[in-house]
Order: C-alpha cells, then sequence, then structure tokens
C-alpha cells in the first residue's frame, strides 16, 4: 500500500491559490506536491489534479474561458476521462465548466459583487470520491471569495444532476437548512459544488484549501482532502 | 477581407443582473420609460478570406467554439466586405 499520494497543483497565469492549495496537500496533510506550469504536457505521475482558484487569464472573455486552451488541459481532460481525479476550487470549477468537464456555467453573483465570506455548505451525501470522509447532513464552515459563482444549468441538465446525485455542497444556514438567505450568489438550487457523473471530477466554488488549519478560523476543508487521500489510498493499495 | 462584428448576449432565458442593475440607474435618472436592458459584448474582427460565405463560416465557428458560452450566451453578427 502507498502511504503518500501525489498532488499535481496547475499554474494558470492569474492562479493565486495555488500555494495555498500546494501548501496543504504537503504541509497539513503530509502528502507529495508539485507546481505544474499550464505550458507543460506532462502530469509527472500526479494522482490528483488540483485546477486552483485565481483569476486565470484576467477572466478575460469569461470566467477560464481561456484557460482550457491552455496545452496542459489536454492532458488534465485525458486524465479525467481515463477516471483520474481532478478536483477544481473556485476559478478551477470555471475552468472544468468552460472545459465540459462539469455540466453547467457559472454566472455573475446576483448581487453583482465580489462575495469574499465563511459560508456553511451541507454535504449531500458521502458516495463519492471527495466526501467519503462526511457523514451526510454534515455542515462546513469554509469561506467563499468569488465575483462568478452563480451556477446555473438548463432545466433537463439540473434535473440528470440531481438525479444522478452530481450534487455534493450545497449552501445553507448554520443548522443545515437551505434557504434562499443562505445563498450567496443565486446559484440555482443552492448549489456550490457538483461532480462528474463518473464521479472523478468535482468543482466547487467555496475554498476548501483555506480552512484546514485552526489559525485560519476552520478545519472544515481538510474533509474534503481526507475523503480524496483515502479514496485514492485504497484505489492504488 | 472581410469585418464581423459579433454580439454576444445572455440567453433570454437567464436573468441579467447586470442589465438590472443599470435599468435600476437610468430609472433613477428619471427615464421611467427605459425598460428591459440587457447588457453584452461587441467583438469586431477582420477576416483575410476572399468569400463572405467562407467568413461566416469562421465568424459561426469561432462563436461556437469560444467567444460565446452556449450555456448562458446566444450570439449575432453582421459581415462587411473591408
Amino acid at each position: 500500500m502507498i502511504s503518500k499520494i501525489k498532488f499535481g497543483v496547475v499554474v494558470f497565469p492569474g492562479s493565486n491559490c495555488d500555494h495555498d492549495a500546494y501548501h496543504v496537500a504537503k504541509h497539513v496533510m503530509g502528502h507529495e506536491a508539485e507546481f505544474l506550469w499550464h505550458k507543460e504536457t506532462d502530469l509527472r505521475n500526479s494522482d490528483v489534479i488540483v485546477l486552483p482558484g485565481g483569476f486565470s487569464y484576467g477572466d478575460y472573455l469569461r470566467t477560464g474561458a481561456i484557460a482550457r486552451f491552455s496545452p496542459i488541459m489536454n492532458e488534465v481532460v485525458n486524465f479525467a476521462d481515463n477516471g483520474g481525479v481532478v478536483i477544481g476550487i473556485c476559478n478551477g470549477f470555471q475552468i472544468l465548466c468552460e472545459a465540459g468537464l462539469l455540466p453547467g456555467v457559472l454566472l455573475r453573483n446576483r448581487s453583482l459583487l465580489f462575495s469574499c465570506k465563511r459560508v456553511h455548505l451541507r454535504v449531500e451525501h458521502i458516495n463519492s470520491r471527495f466526501t467519503g470522509e462526511c457523514t451526510t447532513g454534515d455542515v462546513l464552515r469554509i469561506p467563499i471569495a468569488h465575483g462568478e459563482g452563480n451556477y446555473f444549468a438548463e432545466a433537463d441538465v439540473l434535473q440528470s444532476i440531481e438525479d444522478n446525485q452530481q450534487v455534493l455542497f450545497r449552501y445553507c444556514d448554520g443548522s443545515g437548512n437551505i434557504t434562499d438567505e443562505a445563498n450567496p450568489n443565486g446559484s440555482i438550487n443552492n448549489i456550490a459544488g457538483i461532480m462528474n457523473k463518473n464521479g472523478n471530477v468535482m468543482g466547487m466554488m467555496p475554498h476548501p484549501e483555506r480552512a484546514c488549519e485552526p489559525e485560519l478560523g476552520s478545519t472544515d476543508g481538510r474533509k474534503v482532502f481526507e475523503s480524496i487521500i483515502h479514496n485514492v489510498v485504497l484505489q492504488t493499495a | 477581407m472581410y469585418q464581423s462584428t459579433i454580439t454576444i448576449k445572455l440567453r433570454t432565458s437567464i436573468l441579467d443582473v447586470q442589465g438590472k442593475a443599470v435599468e435600476l440607474g437610468i430609472h433613477t435618472l428619471g427615464m421611467k420609460e427605459v425598460q428591459h436592458i440587457r447588457i453584452g459584448k461587441s467583438i469586431e474582427m477582420t477576416i483575410d478570406v476572399s468569400s463572405e460565405d467562407e467568413a461566416k463560416r469562421i465568424t459561426e465557428e469561432s462563436c461556437k467554439k469560444l467567444l460565446a458560452n452556449p450555456v448562458m450566451e446566444d450570439f449575432s453578427y453582421t459581415i462587411q466586405k473591408v
């Protein structure tokens, strides 16, 4: 059984949460991590690919629209198509939607404001590679920091996402109630994070990597990383 | 050589929150008659081809593959010989 897995953190021009993800993977979780420059075409045997938050290509045209043409994205798509685990956080989620690896799109926040605060997320189910270390209904306290996090999908796509249990996290109040007041950006069905149909690609607007140490006010984000690590370790055992 | 002028707007089924905010501003200025503001992008590009059909094909392909996201946006364009 392997003792350490390797996180490959993709760095786009404009990524700004790459170091946070690297730090958590390597120094908090104690696993291996490596930066992968967006012009590279080799994932260097990474077990998990992280598309971090930030403003890739200055958010020009649409958030994530240009980043998906970076050379490394061909490899990320191949990796995902072959069952590799990919997680996109914030701008990474937007890139995954633009690249067609996840359904739907992230629109401007309904307030039109950039929103930077701690929110509560309800874990919808634990039958996933990303939530296995949670319990169903867990309420996680994790920060958001985005201007375009308003998740939207057409009615038929939304229905299929819900039917297939692809929604992993929803914005909720402190007690786990899904309310409009607890929805920070207008996301349809309070969706904060989803996975693909195959369950190996996940995107979420909140930043679990910013909630992994007590100094930052919450360690709930660790559950996401612990789930991924536990799953990958089991799969490669 | 042709020039295309492309207009990209949020699909009508999607609430344009930016348009709504601007509408509120216009109403505050006293122009209450103004309604249904939708905000979009205008993109111009010249295309070095000899036929209008080819210019249209390239314009549509660039819109479908990059300039617009069909999940949330519609596009329209005009083409002019330059």
